[in-house]
């Protein structure tokens, strides 16, 4: 079956500009082709540290961005392409919820009117658009009458978070990009608002793309996972498979820093040491190789492949691949 | 939670009339406002300049034009005129409630012209972005070379002396500095996120500033002109002085100070009160205008 | 042995022009040199409050502190600035979330390790360079000696989190006060970052408050955790057993809403409602209003502290009475 969205050597590098001419000094390079499927009715996650090009990725996928290499194809159509979606039609497919839900928010609006102001903008009639402004508060679980009128400043976190998801919808997409939505609440407010993203995508039949630094929550959330390293992604696959059996270094070392639980068996070493690297001028070949115990020169030569195997897990090390040249494969 | 399906809302427009109202940003302010005593006085005195000036026949005894020769510089407290007659013997009072008319005219109107040409152009050029925001800034740029005073004289001198000139000339000298902060306030907002969130969800530009810019712009550049109003006054009062504004016979506060130099031995007290009028009108203009900045920099 | 920190019914009251805040309403707890307590709480508890309220950072104008605050020996409700100033960095330190809250851009790291131990221990300019050397090497900053002449800006995250802990440690304080010093960072350098805190403090023998919303980082870090709602604390005991068996429903709540991992494709235990308003607590337990276990007797009287154990505590009524008893999350 045709997946939903299917992204293929999608890079972004941004310049580093400086100097007396503004001349650009450096590249940032913040997603380095990169390529993957998002299939319909699935959630997927993508996991990440600073700097993994994540959020890099949604604003690509978004258009927010102009993308410097690479094809996004939604539903099989081309984006940007003569004949193919249009971005104005891509947009009613596709939508995104920001983190930081106060600013997401035009503070001068009506939370009722930034909700319907994308169908405004798309050509619904004013009442037509504020109806389904207020269906939308019901769906997200906020009292139409109590809320309709308020404005972001006097709603709490979890609220406001509401209001996004709720400005989402609006236009009716099938996809929806959640770019850390659940972060900077509380958890007990998380719980509450994921429950809600979860009944919304059985109820209204969606897609997701779900982005967060939180293992556990895109554990929760996700049916498969993606985890990028400075703008590549070092593994995939089903989300309980990477989760009990990870296969890439980085991907051990990620499950292996989140804090036990159990005080009695703590945490006695640290998984890797150092920060992540700067995307400006990433290490030759493998990305990872700086941090990673078992770099050897292969290497800092050659970049490794994301191989798929046929169980839709895929990882790009050599040591799992034979022939590599790496003493492991 | 809401665990079937949504119904839709049988009345909505019903359902949004009766919905709680929420305390706009607008009414935070108002609420704010009306706890600044300062501000609230300088508003009910310009309030009451105002009214006056408008309504001055009804405020004055005498002809501001009638002038007598036998009545030239009576002090403060003369029988018939409480605040004395100026060097052709016109009753002060009448002159300065009719010059009022001319000083206000002559300080707000720039302004107001300068805010809708400036804040256009400043606005398009925020939002533009690019090569017309270059454009725009760069061209803007070579008028802020010249200070206001120096624009306005020479702008009056070239054109000749006389209210409109007046007011061209001072809303000539007021567009940069409106442009510019329309420009910088608009920038700042194109680059919030819900901005983007708009961009994201298809809307044409107008849309975008019809909604989401042009509300949250607005407050700060208004804020801004009304501190310009203070200085407009001054800058038209100095014009009329120096005999580039308002011409006489005309009741003017500039005008007046500048006639009334003659009687600075006579009678000083007289020659001061056009310039305290000019003081006070422009310093409540600058309090108010730093009342509204305050109250508007609402915190969440 | 005495406690190193004591703290009696500690209550802090902002006031701002549109309402009063009700940030801290009777916290007490002692805490013993080498032991780690844990506060744990989510935004609006009251628990960063409480450690600004410890070390005296709270503006004095807006702030009202009532209780007894005793840290290493010094009455911090009662001091001047120029006492406080004194003590602060010698007896009691504290680091922050945003390493940029202590760090000066303006000078090297070395530059202000150094001036810290200068003006308060009195030695020599190379002395103090030398001891700030020692630091950044204690707390595992590679390249050192080179590191010593970098500006703030020039580190990354974590390095930075490092020479905000040097700095906070030079002078050995007693008490060292942690105000989520790992929210902020990557998963991979918060561990690195909580492993090195834990030794350091081994090694150093340091009181510890640390502040966080994550129960993970509890666990790793704290002897005793206390739970923190409303400005109080809820439930109090050592780590392991509050967290295996949490008493009071909030922090049953809040350890449901946690293990997530556990849960995919099912519905969370997520606690309803929103966390109060702090400008007017309702009377009572300030958690009733979403408590599903809340009666009319949660409403009206506010429940004290009713000790479960010998180390335990719980601030509930039905729990303490055995009317109720909340199942762990596991």
């Amino acid at each position: 079956m045709r997946p939903l969205l299917a992204v293929d050597g999608l890079t972004k590098h941004f310049p580093v500009r400086g100097g007396l001419l503004n001349r650009t000094q450096a590249m940032v390079q913040a997603v380095d082709d990169v390529s993957f499927t998002v299939e319909a009715g699935e959630t997927l996650g993508i996991v990440g540290e600073s700097g993994c090009g994540k959020s890099t990725t949604a604003r690509l996928l978004m258009h927010q961005v102009p993308l410097d290499r690479g094809t996004i194809a939604f539903d099989g159509k081309a984006i940007g392409s003569r004949e193919a979606l249009s971005r104005r039609d891509l947009h009613r497919q596709m939508q995104m919820v920001f983190q930081d839900s106060y600013a997401s928010l035009n503070p001068r609006l009506p939370v009722s009117m930034s909700i319907a102001f994308g169908p405004l903008a798309h050509g619904l009639a004013k009442p037509a658009a504020l109806a389904r402004a207020m269906d939308l508060l019901e769906a997200v679980g906020l009292d139409p009458l109590l809320f309709a009128n308020r404005y972001p400043h006097e709603l709490s976190g979890g609220q406001r978070q509401r209001i996004n998801v709720a400005r989402a919808l609006a236009l009716e997409p099938r996809l929806v990009i959640l770019d850390e939505a659940v972060s900077a609440l509380d958890k007990s407010i998380e719980a509450q608002v994921l429950n809600l993203l979860v009944d919304l995508k059985q109820r209204l039949d969606l897609t997701y793309i779900f982005i967060s630094h939180d293992l556990n929550v895109v554990r929760f959330i996700s049916d498969r996972v993606m985890v990028m390293y400075l703008g590549k992604i070092v593994e995939y696959g089903p989300v309980d498979r990477i989760y009990r059996a990870p296969r890439h270094p980085y991907t051990k070392a990620l499950l292996l820093a989140m804090p036990s639980m159990d005080p009695r068996r703590r945490t006695q070493e640290a998984p890797l040491s150092g920060d992540p690297p700067n995307p400006i001028n990433p290490p030759s070949g493998c990305r990872f190789r700086t941090r990673c115990p078992f770099a050897e020169a292969v290497c800092a030569d050659v970049p490794p492949a994301l191989t798929a195997d046929d169980g839709g897990r895929a990882v790009a090390c050599h040591m799992l691949s034979p022939g590599s040249g790496h003493s492991r494969a | 939670m809401v665990d079937t399906p949504a119904i839709a809302i049988a009345d909505p427009v019903e359902t949004l009339r009766r919905a709680q109202q929420g305390k706009s940003y607008w009414k935070r302010v108002w609420e704010r406002l009306r706890q600044d005593k300062v501000t609230l006085a300088m508003a009910a005195v310009l309030t009451a300049l105002l009214i006056m000036v408008i309504f001055a026949p009804w405020f004055t005894a005498h002809d501001p034009y009638q002038g007598s020769v036998l009545r030239r510089l009576k002090p403060v407290g003369f029988p018939g005129h409480w605040l004395g007659t100026d060097e052709v013997g016109r009753d002060l009072w009448s002159r300065m409630v009719f010059g009022g008319r001319l000083s206000l005219l002559a300080g707000v109107m720039p302004v107001f012209l300068a805010l809708l040409v400036g804040g256009f152009l400043g606005i398009l050029a925020g939002y533009a972005g690019g090569l017309v925001n270059s454009a725009i800034m760069r061209l803007v740029d070579v008028l802020y070379a010249f200070p206001s005073i120096l624009l306005a004289i020479a702008i009056t001198g070239i054109l000749g002396a006389g209210l409109e000139n007046t007011i061209l000339a001072l809303t000539i000298a007021f567009v940069p500095p409106l442009v510019r902060i329309s420009e910088a306030v608009t920038t700042q907002a194109r680059h919030l996120d819900f901005v983007e969130a708009a961009r994201a969800s298809g809307a044409s530009t107008l849309q975008i500033l019809r909604y989401h810019i042009l509300n949250n712009v607005l407050g700060p550049i208004l804020v801004y002109a009304t501190s310009l109003i203070s200085i407009g006054i001054i800058l038209a009062a100095g014009l009329s002085f120096l005999g580039l504004g308002v011409t006489p016979p005309s009741a003017e506060w500039g005008l007046m100070l500048n006639n009334l130099r003659q009687a600075l031995w006579v009678d000083p007290v007289i020659c001061a009160l056009p310039g305290v009028m000019i003081f006070i009108t422009s310093m409540c203009f600058n309090l108010l205008s730093d009342g509204l900045r305050q109250a508007m920099d609402v915190r969440l | 042995m005495a406690p190193v920190v004591s703290v009696k019914d500690l209550r802090v009251r902002f006031t701002t022009p549109d309402a009063v805040v009700s940030a801290v309403n009777g916290i007490s707890f002692d805490l013993k040199a080498g032991r780690v307590l844990g506060i744990l709480g989510e935004s609006g508890s009251g628990k960063s409050v409480t450690l600004r309220a410890l070390i005296g950072l709270l503006p004095p104008r807006h702030s009202r502190v009532e209780g007894h605050i005793a840290v290493a020996g010094h009455n911090v409700t009662k001091m001047s600035d120029a006492e406080l100033r004194e003590v602060r960095g010698t007896k009691i330190a504290m680091i922050f979330q945003e390493p940029m809250t202590a760090l000066d851009p303006v000078f090297t790291i070395g530059e202000q390790i150094a001036e810290t131990i200068v003006r308060h221990e009195g030695v020599s300019r190379d002395a103090a360079y030398r001891r700030a050397l020692e630091l950044l090497e204690m707390v595992q900053i590679p390249s050192a000696a080179r590191r010593l002449k970098a500006y703030p800006h020039e580190m990354s995250g974590g390095m930075r989190q490092r020479a905000m802990i040097a700095l906070a440690l030079s002078c050995r304080p007693a008490v060292l006060l942690a105000d989520e010093p790992t929210t902020a960072l990557d998963v991979t350098v918060q561990i690195q970052i909580i492993v090195l805190l834990r030794q350091l403090q081994q090694e150093l023998g340091m009181a510890v408050v640390f502040v966080t919303h994550d129960v993970g980082v509890a666990a790793e870090v704290a002897d005793r955790i206390a739970v923190m709602y409303a400005g109080r604390f809820v439930e109090t005991g050592p780590t392991d057993s509050v967290i295996r068996s949490p008493s009071h429903p909030y922090t049953a709540g809040l350890l449901a809403s946690t293990v997530l991992g556990a849960a995919h494709g099912q519905r969370l235990e997520a606690i309803p409602g929103a966390p109060p308003d702090m400008t007017s607590l309702p009377p009572g337990c300030s958690f009733a209003p979403r408590c599903r276990f809340a009666d009319p007797r949660c409403r009206h009287d506010l429940p004290g502290e009713y000790p479960l154990a010998a180390d335990r505590a719980v601030r509930c009524l039905r729990v303490a009475e055995g009317e109720i008893a909340v199942t762990s999350p596991r």
